[in-house]
């Protein structure tokens, strides 16, 4: 019996061809997708990455809940004109905690992979509300309800957890002080040790321009803040990244 | 297969399968079709050897000609540079004044800023840099922090409010809601509106003179000119960064904004900074 005449065995069996095809996909996607788990230069060795603050992963919350992502990548790719436009490439190791990432696949908007420090608070807020009168070419929505709806804190400490059970490195003294840190992180008047011994490089203060309240624009501000601001680039070695 | 059934009309084997008495005649691929495939295979043999390709235990095979997209990114950007070199190194080695009073330079860096400012500046100051409500205009001779190319870098550099730089400027309206009464804050803006248009009540200017000058004045100036020390705004002219109306000149008395701008020499490196500084005081209100 040739190897042929077996195949019409296959091909006679739906059931048989089923299974046949799932191993047949699963090993082509085995060999692609295991070794990036295993090989050590998948993920950079950086300094200063570090979980997200309660506050900016509140803010990275809204970001996915009004699909900013679908015109707004969060990848800049090594080539001379995005390198040049929007600074360093990004590296795996910046999107290591990010669960989902936010890469994204279309740029309607402008990369925001490294937006933090790049304008003002006010600016933002601004852009925000409105976003024509600060880039009268833009065909952003505006998002200025953020502005007067305040941020829901009972799920605070909830993000975080199951941000560990998918493998961020939250400590339990983080999620213990979940609730107290997003308000600490936003407040101007208040003690922000914590936050800073916690979340180093976080920005803190008033993000929307009203101290007295706390805003899902302030949880936005604060991440678009820190975007592409952790990684020490005096610290990393180029060359070693070369992939 | 056991039983070859060779088609009558046409004399070609079919492929032994019957629907319905019809059978499907087994005519070979064209020739062209089968050697474009096996050439697909031997290449993508050869680009496993010849590109990084197959994982490892460590680390994925590097491919003989050692290629990487970031690492050929990093040529690119070299060569670039290097195309710009002459002109990078003797802005990096000049000084600001060197760089306007060289025609060549002046050139390069004017270009080399314009192109900075649209991708970096043009987000708040806009496109034209003619700025808009709370970003001011780069194009007028009306500066808050100095107009000369070294003070235009200084704020570039370290930029305004910004708590990332040590440098950075600062200073800070206060609000006179707890200081003034509201009758008096009325006054005080009837007098400010003055000087450049017309009050909606002649009556409350004089007495918002004597409170201009014993509570603004120290900061803008006893001749409201304003006060560049402290990015203190000229209030004696038509130019305005939040309003020219008298509504808007007691909302700013009232809870001032101030305005924030990042510092962006760590960001874009001295030489770049030095051609958006250039490029500013090339607009028309450069001192």
């Amino acid at each position: 019996m040739s190897i042929l005449d077996k195949h019409a065995t296959l091909e006679r069996n739906a059931t048989l061809l089923l299974v046949g095809s799932l191993l047949v996909v699963s090993i082509g996607g085995i060999v692609e997708i295991a070794p990036l788990f295993y090989l050590e230069n998948t993920i950079e060795k950086v300094e200063g990455m570090r979980p997200y603050s309660p506050l900016e992963l509140a803010g990275r919350d809204i970001y996915v809940r009004e699909g900013c992502y679908v015109c707004h990548s969060q990848m800049i790719r090594p080539f001379r004109d995005e390198v040049e436009r929007y600074g360093h490439y990004s590296l795996a190791a910046e999107s290591m905690y990010d669960h989902p990432f936010q890469w994204g696949s279309k740029r309607t908007g402008p990369d925001l992979a490294r937006v933090g420090d790049r304008y003002s608070n006010e600016w933002h807020v601004q852009h925000m509300i409105e976003p024509r009168s600060v880039v009268p070419e833009s065909v952003m929505p505006s998002y200025a309800f953020l502005k007067s709806t305040p941020l829901d804190l009972r799920t605070v400490a909830g993000q975080l957890k199951a941000n560990r059970a998918v493998g961020v490195p939250y400590t339990d003294e983080m999620i213990e002080n979940a609730t107290a840190d997003i308000k600490a992180q936003a407040d101007p008047n208040a003690d922000t040790s914590g936050v800073e011994a916690r979340y180093p490089k976080a920005k803190l203060g008033d993000f929307d321009g009203d101290p007295q309240k706390l805003t899902e624009m302030d949880a936005l501000v604060a991440y678009l803040q820190m975007l592409g601001t952790l990684v020490d680039f005096s610290t990393y070695d180029d060359t070693t990244g070369y992939r | 297969m056991a039983d070859k059934h060779v088609d009558e009309i046409s004399g070609v084997e079919t492929t032994g399968h019957e629907w319905d008495g019809i059978r499907e005649l087994n005519n070979p691929m064209p020739r062209w079709w089968v050697y474009t495939f096996y050439a697909t295979i031997v290449w993508a043999v050869g680009y496993m050897i010849v590109y990084p390709a197959v994982p490892l235990l460590t680390d994925a095979t590097k491919g003989v000609i050692g290629y990487s997209s970031r690492g050929e990114l990093s040529v690119e950007l070299a060569d670039a540079k290097a195309a710009q070199a002459g002109n990078l190194e003797k802005i990096a080695a000049s000084s600001l004044d060197q760089i306007i009073a060289d025609p060549q330079l002046h050139q390069f860096a004017v270009a080399a800023g314009a192109s900075a400012f649209k991708v970096n500046c043009a987000q708040c100051h806009g496109s034209g840099a003619a700025g808009s409500a709370g970003f001011p205009n780069l194009n007028d001779d009306d500066w808050l922090w100095g107009g000369k190319p070294e003070e235009i870098y200084q704020t570039v550099a370290h930029g305004i409010r910004y708590a990332g730089d040590d440098e950075t400027r600062v200073s800070e309206m206060p609000s006179f809601t707890e200081i003034l009464k509201p009758e008096e804050i009325k006054q005080t803006a009837a007098y400010v509106v003055s000087l450049t248009g017309t009050p909606s009540n002649a009556a409350l200017v004089e007495p918002g003179k004597a409170l201009f000058e014993a509570n603004c004045a120290s900061c803008h100036g006893a001749d409201a000119k304003g006060n560049r020390e402290f990015g203190a705004p000229d209030l004696a002219d038509a130019l305005w960064l939040n309003g020219s109306s008298e509504q808007a000149i007691i909302a700013q008395m009232k809870a001032p904004k101030h305005g924030v701008m990042p510092a962006w020499l760590p960001r874009l490196g001295d030489t770049t900074v030095k051609q958006l500084a250039v490029f500013v005081h090339s607009l028309g209100g450069g001192e």
